[in-house]
Protein backbone atom coordinates (compact mmCIF):
# COMPACT_ATOMS: atom_id res chain seq x y z
CA UNK A 1 0.00 0.00 0.00
CA UNK A 2 1.44 3.22 -0.90
CA UNK A 3 0.28 6.41 1.03
CA UNK A 4 0.92 10.26 0.98
CA UNK A 5 2.53 11.29 4.56
CA UNK A 6 1.82 15.54 5.12
CA UNK A 7 5.41 16.09 6.81
CA UNK A 8 5.31 19.36 9.51
CA UNK A 9 7.85 22.20 9.64
CA UNK A 10 9.97 20.81 12.66
CA UNK A 11 10.46 17.10 11.18
CA UNK A 12 11.19 18.10 7.20
CA UNK A 13 14.83 18.01 8.21
CA UNK A 14 14.14 14.42 8.07
CA UNK A 15 12.71 14.85 4.37
CA UNK A 16 15.21 16.68 2.70
CA UNK A 17 12.66 19.67 3.22
CA UNK A 18 10.20 17.90 1.62
CA UNK A 19 6.21 19.25 3.09
CA UNK A 20 4.84 15.56 1.46
CA UNK A 21 6.43 11.98 0.96
CA UNK A 22 5.26 8.34 -0.24
CA UNK A 23 5.73 5.53 2.41
CA UNK A 24 4.29 2.15 2.35
CA UNK A 25 2.97 0.20 4.77
CA UNK A 26 -0.61 -1.62 6.10
CA UNK A 27 -1.09 0.01 8.99
CA UNK A 28 -0.71 4.06 10.73
CA UNK A 29 2.70 1.51 12.64
CA UNK A 30 4.13 -0.11 9.34
CA UNK A 31 3.89 3.17 7.51
CA UNK A 32 6.04 5.09 10.27
CA UNK A 33 8.77 2.13 10.53
CA UNK A 34 9.19 2.48 6.49
CA UNK A 35 9.33 6.11 6.87
CA UNK A 36 11.98 5.65 9.61
CA UNK A 37 13.88 3.17 6.84
CA UNK A 38 13.59 5.82 4.40
CA UNK A 39 14.14 9.36 7.06
CA UNK A 40 16.03 7.99 9.93
CA UNK A 41 15.40 10.14 13.10
CA UNK A 42 11.45 10.31 12.68
CA UNK A 43 10.25 7.22 14.63
CA UNK A 44 12.18 8.76 17.55
CA UNK A 45 10.29 11.72 17.04
CA UNK A 46 6.76 10.43 16.66
CA UNK A 47 6.50 7.64 19.39
CA UNK A 48 7.78 7.33 22.52
CA UNK A 49 10.11 4.65 24.43
CA UNK A 50 7.37 2.35 24.71
CA UNK A 51 6.43 2.43 21.33
CA UNK A 52 3.55 4.58 21.67
CA UNK A 53 2.60 7.87 19.91
CA UNK A 54 4.06 10.71 21.59
CA UNK A 55 1.66 12.71 23.56
CA UNK A 56 2.31 16.51 21.63
CA UNK A 57 2.05 14.50 18.30
CA UNK A 58 -1.11 13.98 16.25
CA UNK A 59 -1.47 11.83 13.54
CA UNK A 60 -4.56 12.14 11.22
CA UNK A 61 -5.91 9.50 8.72
CA UNK A 62 -7.45 10.78 5.96
CA UNK A 63 -8.35 14.04 8.29
CA UNK A 64 -9.39 11.40 11.51
CA UNK A 65 -7.10 11.76 14.58
CA UNK A 66 -5.81 7.79 15.22
CA UNK A 67 -6.25 8.10 18.77
CA UNK A 68 -9.95 7.72 17.84
CA UNK A 69 -9.80 5.30 15.30
CA UNK A 70 -6.99 2.24 16.09
CA UNK A 71 -4.07 4.05 17.16
CA UNK A 72 -1.35 2.74 16.03
CA UNK A 73 -2.99 -0.76 14.16
CA UNK A 74 -5.58 1.98 12.35
CA UNK A 75 -5.58 -0.03 8.57
CA UNK A 76 -4.52 1.81 5.85
CA UNK A 77 -5.34 1.75 2.25
CA UNK A 78 -3.60 2.70 -1.44
CA UNK A 79 -3.92 6.32 -1.37
CA UNK A 80 -5.17 7.91 1.81
CA UNK A 81 -3.49 10.86 2.98
CA UNK A 82 -1.24 10.83 6.64
CA UNK A 83 -0.70 14.04 8.30
CA UNK A 84 1.77 14.54 11.05
CA UNK A 85 0.47 17.70 12.98
CA UNK A 86 2.64 19.01 16.23
CA UNK A 87 0.07 19.24 19.02
CA UNK A 88 0.84 23.11 19.52
CA UNK A 89 1.74 25.86 17.76
CA UNK A 90 5.16 26.98 18.89
CA UNK A 91 6.26 30.87 20.09
CA UNK A 92 3.95 32.56 21.51
CA UNK B 1 4.45 23.50 52.21
CA UNK B 2 4.40 25.84 49.19
CA UNK B 3 4.15 29.20 50.36
CA UNK B 4 3.51 32.75 48.82
CA UNK B 5 7.10 34.18 48.95
CA UNK B 6 7.44 37.92 50.73
CA UNK B 7 4.19 39.22 49.64
CA UNK B 8 1.37 38.70 47.69
CA UNK B 9 -0.09 42.18 47.35
CA UNK B 10 -0.78 43.79 44.33
CA UNK B 11 -0.46 47.41 42.77
CA UNK B 12 -0.54 49.09 39.71
CA UNK B 13 1.66 48.21 37.19
CA UNK B 14 4.20 50.89 37.38
CA UNK B 15 6.53 48.80 39.87
CA UNK B 16 7.28 51.11 42.28
CA UNK B 17 9.49 50.78 44.82
CA UNK B 18 6.95 50.92 47.33
CA UNK B 19 4.26 48.92 46.17
CA UNK B 20 0.59 49.16 48.12
CA UNK B 21 -2.45 46.99 47.42
CA UNK B 22 -5.26 47.87 44.72
CA UNK B 23 -7.76 47.79 46.89
CA UNK B 24 -9.99 49.51 44.11
CA UNK B 25 -8.42 50.05 39.72
CA UNK B 26 -10.68 51.31 37.69
CA UNK B 27 -9.20 49.80 34.59
CA UNK B 28 -7.80 46.02 34.09
CA UNK B 29 -5.36 47.72 32.56
CA UNK B 30 -4.17 48.74 35.85
CA UNK B 31 -4.18 44.65 37.55
CA UNK B 32 -1.26 43.81 35.16
CA UNK B 33 2.04 43.22 37.22
CA UNK B 34 2.77 42.75 40.25
CA UNK B 35 2.42 39.20 40.47
CA UNK B 36 3.40 36.72 43.63
CA UNK B 37 6.25 34.79 44.12
CA UNK B 38 5.70 31.18 44.99
CA UNK B 39 8.16 28.99 46.82
CA UNK B 40 8.44 26.02 45.42
CA UNK B 41 8.70 23.18 48.09
CA UNK B 42 7.47 20.18 47.68
CA UNK B 43 7.99 18.52 44.06
CA UNK B 44 11.95 19.24 45.00
CA UNK B 45 11.69 17.44 48.58
CA UNK B 46 15.32 16.03 49.07
CA UNK B 47 16.02 17.79 45.81
CA UNK B 48 18.12 20.85 47.13
CA UNK B 49 20.31 21.82 49.85
CA UNK B 50 19.57 23.68 52.46
CA UNK B 51 20.45 27.08 51.44
CA UNK B 52 18.43 27.16 48.22
CA UNK B 53 15.58 28.14 47.07
CA UNK B 54 13.57 28.22 44.24
CA UNK B 55 10.54 30.98 43.60
CA UNK B 56 8.33 30.70 40.61
CA UNK B 57 6.39 34.20 39.75
CA UNK B 58 2.83 33.77 39.26
CA UNK B 59 1.70 35.61 35.86
CA UNK B 60 -1.20 33.54 35.68
CA UNK B 61 -2.45 36.25 38.15
CA UNK B 62 -2.91 39.19 34.95
CA UNK B 63 -5.87 39.96 34.11
CA UNK B 64 -5.48 38.44 30.66
CA UNK B 65 -3.99 35.17 32.55
CA UNK B 66 -0.33 35.52 31.34
CA UNK B 67 2.86 36.99 31.65
CA UNK B 68 2.07 38.76 28.00
CA UNK B 69 -0.22 41.38 29.15
CA UNK B 70 3.17 42.87 30.18
CA UNK B 71 4.72 43.17 26.44
CA UNK B 72 1.16 43.85 25.32
CA UNK B 73 0.38 46.89 27.22
CA UNK B 74 3.83 48.29 26.84
CA UNK B 75 4.27 47.68 23.18
CA UNK B 76 0.38 49.64 22.24
CA UNK B 77 1.63 52.45 24.50
CA UNK B 78 4.98 52.74 22.50
CA UNK B 79 3.06 52.52 19.53
CA UNK B 80 0.68 55.59 20.54
CA UNK B 81 3.64 57.26 21.45
CA UNK B 82 5.24 56.89 17.99
CA UNK B 83 2.06 58.08 16.32
CA UNK B 84 1.83 54.20 14.75
CA UNK B 85 -1.09 53.67 16.68
CA UNK B 86 -3.96 56.10 16.03
CA UNK B 87 -8.15 56.11 15.58
CA UNK B 88 -9.01 53.96 12.55
CA UNK B 89 -6.25 51.62 12.81
CA UNK B 90 -6.27 47.70 13.64
CA UNK B 91 -4.40 46.04 15.88
CA UNK B 92 -2.60 42.55 14.20
CA UNK B 93 0.11 40.62 15.41
CA UNK B 94 0.75 36.96 15.05
CA UNK B 95 0.12 34.99 18.21
CA UNK B 96 -0.67 31.40 19.51
CA UNK B 97 -2.53 32.35 22.02
CA UNK B 98 -1.43 34.41 25.54
CA UNK B 99 -0.51 37.57 23.60
CA UNK B 100 -2.99 37.27 21.31
CA UNK B 101 -5.51 37.42 24.31
CA UNK B 102 -3.89 39.85 26.15
CA UNK B 103 -3.58 42.17 22.81
CA UNK B 104 -7.08 41.45 22.89
CA UNK B 105 -8.03 42.54 26.16
CA UNK B 106 -5.33 45.68 25.71
CA UNK B 107 -7.34 46.53 22.38
CA UNK B 108 -11.10 46.14 24.01
CA UNK B 109 -9.50 48.47 26.93
CA UNK B 110 -8.72 51.05 24.60
CA UNK B 111 -11.59 50.84 22.15
CA UNK B 112 -9.21 49.24 19.00
CA UNK B 113 -9.88 46.51 17.05
CA UNK B 114 -7.66 43.97 16.86
CA UNK B 115 -7.20 40.67 14.41
CA UNK B 116 -4.70 37.62 15.37
CA UNK B 117 -2.86 34.80 12.86
CA UNK B 118 -2.53 31.79 14.79
CA UNK B 119 -2.00 28.29 13.75
CA UNK B 120 -5.42 26.29 13.44
CA UNK B 121 -4.03 24.25 16.30
CA UNK B 122 -4.25 25.89 19.00
CA UNK B 123 -6.35 25.15 22.12
CA UNK B 124 -9.87 26.00 21.80
CA UNK B 125 -10.01 27.50 25.03
CA UNK B 126 -7.40 30.40 23.46
CA UNK B 127 -9.32 31.03 20.41
CA UNK B 128 -12.11 31.62 22.24
CA UNK B 129 -10.83 33.53 24.87
CA UNK B 130 -9.50 35.89 22.02
CA UNK B 131 -13.08 35.79 20.30
CA UNK B 132 -14.40 36.83 23.93
CA UNK B 133 -12.15 39.99 23.93
CA UNK B 134 -13.70 41.40 20.83
CA UNK B 135 -10.75 40.30 18.49
CA UNK B 136 -11.18 38.41 14.82
CA UNK B 137 -8.85 35.43 14.79
CA UNK B 138 -7.07 34.01 11.53
CA UNK B 139 -6.08 30.69 11.26
CA UNK B 140 -3.24 29.34 9.74
CA UNK B 141 -1.70 26.00 8.48
CA UNK B 142 -1.08 24.06 11.70
CA UNK B 143 1.53 22.19 9.72
CA UNK B 144 3.67 24.88 9.54
CA UNK B 145 3.81 26.01 13.28
CA UNK B 146 4.05 29.63 14.82
CA UNK B 147 6.62 30.78 11.74
CA UNK B 148 3.43 30.51 9.10
CA UNK B 149 1.63 32.33 11.22
CA UNK B 150 4.01 34.52 10.75
CA UNK B 151 4.26 34.75 6.94
CA UNK B 152 0.68 34.75 6.76
CA UNK B 153 0.21 38.14 8.80
CA UNK B 154 2.96 39.64 7.16
CA UNK B 155 1.04 38.77 3.91
CA UNK B 156 -2.31 40.41 4.97
CA UNK B 157 -0.35 43.65 6.23
CA UNK B 158 1.47 43.87 2.59
CA UNK B 159 -2.00 43.98 0.74
CA UNK B 160 -3.23 46.81 3.15
CA UNK B 161 -0.25 48.38 5.53
CA UNK B 162 -2.02 51.70 6.12
CA UNK B 163 -4.94 49.97 7.73
CA UNK B 164 -2.70 48.17 10.15
CA UNK B 165 -0.91 48.45 13.50
CA UNK B 166 1.83 45.61 14.06
CA UNK B 167 2.78 45.75 17.64
CA UNK B 168 5.28 42.62 16.33
CA UNK B 169 6.38 41.19 19.71
CA UNK B 170 9.34 39.31 18.26
CA UNK B 171 10.98 42.49 16.74
CA UNK B 172 9.68 45.34 19.25
CA UNK B 173 12.30 46.30 21.64
CA UNK B 174 8.85 47.66 23.84
CA UNK B 175 8.37 43.61 24.76
CA UNK B 176 11.33 43.21 26.42
CA UNK B 177 11.41 46.79 27.76
CA UNK B 178 8.43 45.50 30.17
CA UNK B 179 10.24 43.21 31.49
CA UNK B 180 13.02 45.31 32.43
CA UNK B 181 10.64 48.20 33.23
CA UNK B 182 8.22 45.43 35.37
CA UNK B 183 8.76 42.06 35.98
CA UNK B 184 12.55 42.61 36.87
CA UNK B 185 12.03 45.31 39.48
CA UNK B 186 9.87 43.67 41.04
CA UNK B 187 11.73 40.61 41.44
CA UNK B 188 14.68 42.57 42.82
CA UNK B 189 11.95 43.95 44.89
CA UNK B 190 10.43 40.99 46.40
CA UNK B 191 13.80 38.48 46.83
CA UNK B 192 15.23 41.56 48.53
CA UNK B 193 17.99 41.75 46.06
CA UNK B 194 19.12 38.21 47.10
CA UNK B 195 17.97 36.72 43.46
CA UNK B 196 21.25 34.73 42.11
CA UNK B 197 19.63 32.74 39.38
CA UNK B 198 17.18 33.91 37.11
CA UNK B 199 15.28 31.45 34.57
CA UNK B 200 12.86 32.27 32.03
CA UNK B 201 11.34 30.09 28.80
CA UNK B 202 12.06 31.46 25.56
CA UNK B 203 9.36 32.47 23.03
CA UNK B 204 10.07 35.60 21.68
CA UNK B 205 13.26 36.12 24.55
CA UNK B 206 11.16 39.16 25.98
CA UNK B 207 11.51 38.02 29.33
CA UNK B 208 14.34 36.48 29.82
CA UNK B 209 16.17 39.49 27.89
CA UNK B 210 14.12 42.42 29.73
CA UNK B 211 14.19 40.86 33.20
CA UNK B 212 17.70 39.29 32.68
CA UNK B 213 19.41 42.80 31.86
CA UNK B 214 17.79 44.65 34.70
CA UNK B 215 18.80 42.09 36.97
CA UNK B 216 22.28 42.08 35.42
CA UNK B 217 22.06 46.15 35.66
CA UNK B 218 21.27 45.43 40.04
CA UNK B 219 24.03 42.81 40.20
CA UNK B 220 25.89 41.54 37.37
CA UNK B 221 26.75 38.40 39.15
CA UNK B 222 23.12 37.33 38.47
CA UNK B 223 22.97 34.24 36.19
CA UNK B 224 20.38 34.76 33.16
CA UNK B 225 19.65 31.24 31.53
CA UNK B 226 16.96 30.44 28.88
CA UNK B 227 14.68 27.44 28.96
CA UNK B 228 13.90 25.82 25.40
CA UNK B 229 12.50 22.70 24.24
CA UNK B 230 14.60 19.71 23.76
CA UNK B 231 13.85 19.41 19.79
CA UNK B 232 12.51 21.58 16.84
CA UNK B 233 9.41 18.99 17.14
CA UNK B 234 7.74 19.69 20.73
CA UNK B 235 5.19 20.09 22.70
CA UNK B 236 5.90 22.91 24.82
CA UNK B 237 2.92 25.61 23.86
CA UNK B 238 4.63 29.24 23.84
CA UNK B 239 8.09 28.20 23.90
CA UNK B 240 10.92 28.41 20.82
CA UNK B 241 13.30 25.63 19.34
CA UNK B 242 15.49 28.48 18.56
CA UNK B 243 18.15 26.21 16.82
CA UNK B 244 15.26 25.33 13.83
CA UNK B 245 13.51 28.85 14.47
CA UNK B 246 13.15 32.23 13.27
CA UNK B 247 15.22 33.99 15.64
CA UNK B 248 13.69 36.61 16.71
CA UNK B 249 15.02 40.30 16.55
CA UNK B 250 14.75 40.89 20.31
CA UNK B 251 16.58 37.49 21.36
CA UNK B 252 20.72 38.35 21.99
CA UNK B 253 21.67 34.50 23.04
CA UNK B 254 25.13 36.69 23.81
CA UNK B 255 23.39 38.26 26.77
CA UNK B 256 22.74 34.49 28.48
CA UNK B 257 24.74 32.77 30.75
CA UNK B 258 23.33 29.51 30.09
CA UNK B 259 20.59 27.87 27.88
CA UNK B 260 18.69 24.13 28.77
CA UNK B 261 16.46 22.18 26.60
CA UNK B 262 13.58 20.30 28.23
CA UNK B 263 11.85 17.26 27.01
CA UNK B 264 8.40 17.59 26.55
CA UNK B 265 6.74 14.62 28.58
CA UNK B 266 9.11 15.93 31.52
CA UNK B 267 7.78 19.21 31.47
CA UNK B 268 3.71 17.58 31.25
CA UNK B 269 4.74 15.53 34.34
CA UNK B 270 5.93 18.04 36.01
CA UNK B 271 2.64 19.68 35.17
CA UNK B 272 0.87 16.78 36.67
CA UNK B 273 3.18 17.22 40.10
CA UNK B 274 2.55 20.61 40.62
CA UNK B 275 -1.36 19.93 40.69
CA UNK B 276 -1.03 16.90 42.96
CA UNK B 277 1.56 18.56 45.79
CA UNK B 278 2.15 22.24 45.30
CA UNK B 279 -1.96 22.94 44.39
CA UNK B 280 -1.11 24.96 41.39
CA UNK B 281 -2.47 23.84 37.81
CA UNK B 282 -0.21 25.88 35.31
CA UNK B 283 0.63 25.51 31.27
CA UNK B 284 3.70 23.29 30.09
CA UNK B 285 5.64 26.08 29.49
CA UNK B 286 5.99 26.50 33.82
CA UNK B 287 6.24 22.83 34.02
CA UNK B 288 9.93 23.21 31.73
CA UNK B 289 10.86 26.46 34.26
CA UNK B 290 10.53 24.41 36.66
CA UNK B 291 12.37 21.47 35.65
CA UNK B 292 15.33 23.62 34.46
CA UNK B 293 15.30 25.28 37.90
CA UNK B 294 16.18 22.11 39.55
CA UNK B 295 18.65 21.29 37.26
CA UNK B 296 19.99 24.40 37.85
CA UNK B 297 19.15 25.03 41.71
CA UNK B 298 20.93 21.35 42.19
CA UNK B 299 24.42 22.23 41.40
CA UNK B 300 24.57 24.85 44.11
CA UNK B 301 25.34 25.00 47.55
CA UNK B 302 22.87 28.33 48.40
CA UNK B 303 21.16 30.63 45.99
CA UNK B 304 17.79 32.04 45.04
CA UNK B 305 16.46 30.68 42.15
CA UNK B 306 13.51 32.75 40.21
CA UNK B 307 11.78 31.57 37.51
CA UNK B 308 8.54 32.70 35.72
CA UNK B 309 5.32 30.31 35.66
CA UNK B 310 4.18 32.57 32.73
CA UNK B 311 0.34 30.87 32.67
CA UNK B 312 -1.98 28.88 34.58
CA UNK B 313 -3.22 25.49 33.07
CA UNK B 314 -6.69 26.44 32.66
CA UNK B 315 -6.67 26.88 28.96
CA UNK B 316 -4.82 23.94 28.44
CA UNK B 317 -7.19 21.22 29.95
CA UNK B 318 -8.58 20.45 26.27
CA UNK B 319 -4.97 20.08 24.80
CA UNK B 320 -2.64 17.00 24.75
CA UNK B 321 -0.99 18.05 27.65
CA UNK B 322 -3.49 15.77 29.47
CA UNK B 323 -3.39 12.69 27.43
CA UNK B 324 -0.97 10.85 29.77
CA UNK B 325 -1.93 11.73 32.74
CA UNK B 326 -3.98 8.54 33.65
CA UNK B 327 -0.80 6.60 33.46
CA UNK B 328 0.90 8.56 35.22
CA UNK B 329 -1.27 9.17 38.06
CA UNK B 330 -1.67 5.10 38.17
CA UNK B 331 2.27 4.59 37.74
CA UNK B 332 3.93 7.08 39.31
CA UNK B 333 1.81 9.20 41.94
CA UNK B 334 1.77 6.83 44.71
CA UNK B 335 5.85 6.20 44.65
CA UNK B 336 5.99 10.47 44.28
CA UNK B 337 3.04 11.58 47.07
CA UNK B 338 4.84 9.14 49.45
CA UNK B 339 8.19 11.05 49.03
CA UNK B 340 6.22 14.39 48.51
CA UNK B 341 4.26 13.65 51.78
CA UNK B 342 6.31 11.65 53.72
Amino acid sequence: MSVRVRVPTPLRRFTAGSEEVAAAGESIKSVIEDLERHHPGMRERLLDDKGEVRRFVNIYLNGDDIRFLDQLNSRVKDGDDISIVPAIAGGR
Amino acid sequence: MATIFQSSLRSPADASENPVPAARVTSALDLIGNTPLLEITKVTAGLLRPGVRILAKLEGFNPGGSVKDRPALSMIRAGLERGELRPGKVIIDSTSGNTGIALALVGAVMGYPVELVMAANVSRERKKTIEAFGAKPIFSDPLESSDGAIRVCRKIIAENPDRYFKPDQYNNEANARAHFETTGPEIWRQTHGQVTHFLAGIGTGGTVMGTGRYLKSRNRSIKVIAVEPDDALHGLEGLKHMATSIVPGIYHENELDDKIPIGTEDAYEMVYALGQVEGILVGQSSGAALLAAIKVARGLKEGCVVTIFPDFGDKYLSTNLWIGWQAWARERLPQLLKKWNP
